[in-house]
């Protein structure tokens, strides 16, 4: 993967948003976002109605995502481009998401809503219904996906990567500072994980910063290429941005979303926990 | 956000005992500037969150105690820096004009 497979700019949206075989879909945190307004032809996926099952903590299931890809329209040939507010953190996500169930041509739009407004290019509240079509996810690719055990054995062995916010890390927040706090039973961060902030990876307009800016990033703050890696933060959105510029950006191997995150690690009983600004050991 | 009252948005809901509650307005002349994005960053300028301001160009945070920037971006404009101290049992105002 890289930069030029992973992302597509705004002019390239504008250009290509009406082609046959292209489908914009927005993901938000504040789902009534879209329908205020949204860039011409997209659909929406909500994150929390659309991509988690209703009863478990956990995500939809393969049939449900076919169900849900077939109703919305999707093909499995279409190139997706995924975009949407909080610098893309849920597009991300869903970028991700759509990748373990194995759709082959995904994209985001470098800088997502933000930067598009902050152009003042143009949204729509038009009302948009694709025709349903027979969409098929395959099997997850857990490749991408890890859960606690296999954290609990990274830590001290692979690089662990925190992405939120220094207060959380340290154990001084629970939730980003614009949600109310609450969330998981202990604060604080997995033991050796390093501090490297999503946020550290975007521009203030949302955008990706450079290749080479990003691998001094985290190499910087000590993440050794040469070994696997398992991004985290509260519940797998924000860490899906980092997977995602990991990953798909710098085309890193053996890199995975833990997306059970904090709010499963800071309730479990008996895991080891930091406290502090530093990662602690193992 | 139509019921906001005078000074700021309704805190109905809110307990400002235990929460260090940040926020505010922007404004374009006199006009509230809706679709903005309002960045808020630790004492050290690291990022911890962010959040687009309402139709009435009104934003807040949950903040913890401390010091803090608020950097708002908007449309047509540079970005503008306010510096702002946060608190429990009280909810720091700001007016931000771009």
């Amino acid at each position: 993967m890289s930069r030029e497979s992973a992302l597509v700019s705004a002019d390239w949206v504008e250009e290509h948003k009406s082609d046959d075989g292209v489908v914009l879909i927005e993901v938000d945190e504040d789902v009534s976002a879209y329908d205020a307004g949204h860039i011409a032809g997209a659909i929406k996926l909500d994150w929390k109605d659309d991509l988690q099952d209703a009863v478990r903590r956990d995500f939809v299931n393969q049939e449900q995502f076919s169900a849900l890809l077939s109703e919305r329209g999707v093909k499995n040939d279409d190139t997706v481009v995924l975009y949407g507010g909080n610098n893309n953190w849920f597009a991300a996500y869903a970028y991700w998401y759509f990748k373990l169930y194995g759709h082959e041509d995904v994209r985001l739009l470098d800088g997502g809503r933000k930067r598009w407004e902050l152009d003042s290019r143009e949204l729509t509240d038009e009302v948009v219904k694709r025709d349903a079509t027979e969409y098929a996810a395959k099997e997850p690719n857990l490749e991408i996906r890890a859960f606690r055990d296999e954290v609990l054995e990274a830590i001290g062995v692979k690089n662990l990567v925190d992405v939120r916010s220094p207060d959380e890390y340290a154990g001084r927040l629970l939730a980003p500072a614009h949600l109310p706090q609450e969330q998981a039973q202990r604060a604080g961060h997995i033991p050796t994980a390093a501090s490297i902030p999503w946020s550290k990876a975007a521009n203030d307009d949302g955008t990706f910063r450079a290749d080479d800016e990003l691998k001094t990033l985290y190499a910087d703050a000590g993440v050794d290429f040469g070994k696997d890696t398992i991004a985290y933060c509260r519940i797998g959105e924000r860490s899906a941005h980092t997977w995602f510029v990991l990953h798909e950006i710098l085309g890193q191997e053996n890199v995975k979303n833990y997306d059970g995150s904090w709010t499963e690690w800071g309730s479990l009983v008996g895991v080891p926990v930091a406290l502090g600004d530093e990662p602690g050991k193992a | 956000m139509c019921g906001a009252t005078k000074g700021g948005l309704d805190l109905k809901g809110v307990d400002v005992d235990k929460e260090a509650v940040i926020q505010g307005q922007v404004l374009r002349g006199e006009e509230p500037v809706g679709g903005a994005y309002v960045r808020l960053l630790d004492s050290t300028g690291e990022f911890t969150a962010e959040v687009p301001t309402s139709a009435t160009g009104h934003f807040r945070f949950f903040a913890a105690p401390g010091s803090w920037t608020l950097r708002t971006l908007a449309p047509k404009a540079d970005p503008v820096d306010r510096q702002v101290v946060a608190q429990y049992g009280e909810v720091a105002e700001v007016a931000v004009t771009v």
